[in-house]
């Protein structure tokens, strides 16, 4: 299927009698749907988002892409583009309580304003399609449509003024300032930058630990029988060390990088357990000090490791930087998890020849 | 240890710059600030390569790189044997990555 073709099918649902943007579908006249919805945020809602929060059915939580009206707006009442995601639309729309306004939902395949910017799929393409298949130009008289600041690394608001007609305004980060914002139409430096508070990191902690949990039960399950108990917990203690503890107190672990950040982080949890492996076993001297070394080294790579793949949840990454950290850390995070997975077989086998 | 994060490919071209404010509009971390007669380049290390600043330039006085710093992403594209820089940031599926943050939260987490 060529390009054309595709855009032809995504307008063919909503499209209006309006003149197709791609020549091939003139078959299409269906009526423009505008839906309604209200600011109200059900307990259905409220499930839906704590099972976006668990990364349950990732990508499934959408809603239908089109205008939307809340209230009861007329023609000269306020535009807002959002995502169809239903975490983003749900704080557009709440935010919007008792405000008379149109929403046009472009279809971001269900993921958040910033990401799909990021991605084009929140971007100036969307952005006009989606004004011209639902005829705004005939449902409003002004000329202007919010956009969330976050849209922008998507939106090109000369190219959506040529090609729409549409002035593009940018509204503040967060939908929960909307109301201020639309007092004056302006944002202040603080609506305009971007936070990553003790909140934000704390939603993001089921998701990070979901990820994980099978990769850390099956680690904690082999080590159980190879090593015994307190392996199996410093397997489970080096998983919740990157996944909850970084997170939380990741502004106030020293140095920038996440690697490092990892690093300490990770040793501070190992220490506990290098003590108890070199002093348990009443082993040979070198016998004792590879069990010690063992967590030192591979729960600090572990914990670091997840670390550096914390990089995208941030808010303030940029891709020069984790390239950088990559080419630094990911060798040393690989030596280091490799010499201490060595140095556990050689007393495993040691220990099973009768050596030690 | 030296930062990683100290520099990146933001470039800014003042003498273009016809003052619309755009930029310090769409910047999440406050790089430009507003100018008598141009806008102030003033925290060029907090950049995080987003993009949105050049994108929204009429005059084209920014350049930058895009792309999104995601380890995960970077890696997995390496693993795959993809260029890291040009493979789509999240994996590109529409069931992949992305999917739980809302829109002041960065995730592109695609696991």
């Amino acid at each position: 299927m060529n390009e054309q073709e595709n855009q032809c099918n995504s307008v063919r649902s909503t499209a209006t009698s309006s003149p197709s943007p791609c020549g091939c579908c003139q078959q299409v006249i269906q009526p423009a749907k505008i839906r309604s919805t209200t600011s109200i945020i059900t307990s259905a809602n409220r499930f839906d988002h704590a099972l976006a929060r668990f990364g349950w059915n990732r990508g499934g939580h959408r809603v239908e892409p089109g205008l939307y009206q809340l209230g009861k707006p007329d023609t000269e009442s306020p535009v807002f583009a959002s995502a169809n995601y239903t975490l983003s639309f749900d704080a557009l729309r709440s935010a919007l309580n008792g405000r008379d306004s149109w929403i046009l939902v472009l279809d971001t395949k269900g993921i958040n304003v910033w990401c799909a910017a990021g991605k084009g799929t929140f971007g100036s393409d969307e952005l006009v399609r989606r004004i011209e298949a639902s005829g705004l130009a005939s449902i409003v008289r002004h000329r202007k449509i919010i956009v969330p600041q976050l849209g922008a690394p998507g939106i090109s608001w000369p190219e959506v003024l040529q090609r729409s007609g549409f002035t593009v305004e940018y509204g503040p980060v967060r939908a929960a300032d909307l109301p201020e914002y639309l007092k004056t139409r302006t944002a202040t430096p603080a609506m305009r930058e971007v936070q990553f508070s003790l909140r934000d990191r704390l939603v993001l902690i089921p998701v990070e630990l979901i990820h994980l949990v099978l990769p850390m039960v099956v680690a904690a399950a082999i080590l159980f029988f190879l090593a015994g108990p307190v392996a199996a917990f410093a397997s489970v203690a080096a998983v919740i060390a990157g996944t909850v503890l970084f997170p939380a107190l990741l502004p106030f672990i020293p140095t920038r990088d996440f690697s490092t950040k990892g690093f300490i982080l990770g040793t501070i949890v190992a220490i506990p357990f290098g003590v108890v492996f070199s002093g348990t076993l009443s082993l040979p001297l070198w016998a004792d000090v590879s069990a010690g070394l063992i967590p030192l080294l591979v729960i600090p790579a572990t914990t670091a490791y997840i670390a550096l793949n914390f990089t995208g949840a941030t808010t303030f990454t940029s891709r020069t930087g984790v390239k950088k950290e990559i080419f630094r850390y990911v060798p040393v995070i690989a030596l280091m998890a490799g010499s201490g997975i060595v140095l556990g077989v050689i007393l495993g086998i040691s220990r099973l020849a009768g050596v030690i | 240890m030296k930062s990683s994060y100290g520099e990146n490919t933001l470039e800014y071209f003042p003498e273009r710059c016809i003052n619309c404010r755009r930029c310090t509009q769409v910047c999440p971390h406050q790089v430009f600030a507003e100018g008598a007669d141009h806008a102030a380049l003033v925290h060029p290390s907090d950049c995080m390569e987003c993009g949105a600043c050049a994108l929204n330039c009429p005059v084209e006085a920014i350049s930058v790189q895009s792309g999104v710093g995601c380890a995960w992403a970077m890696i997995s594209a390496a693993l795959r044997g993809k260029d890291m820089d040009t493979e789509c940031s999240c994996g590109g599926g529409s069931d992949t990555c992305c999917g739980q943050a809302p829109d002041t939260i960065h995730d592109c987490q695609g696991k």
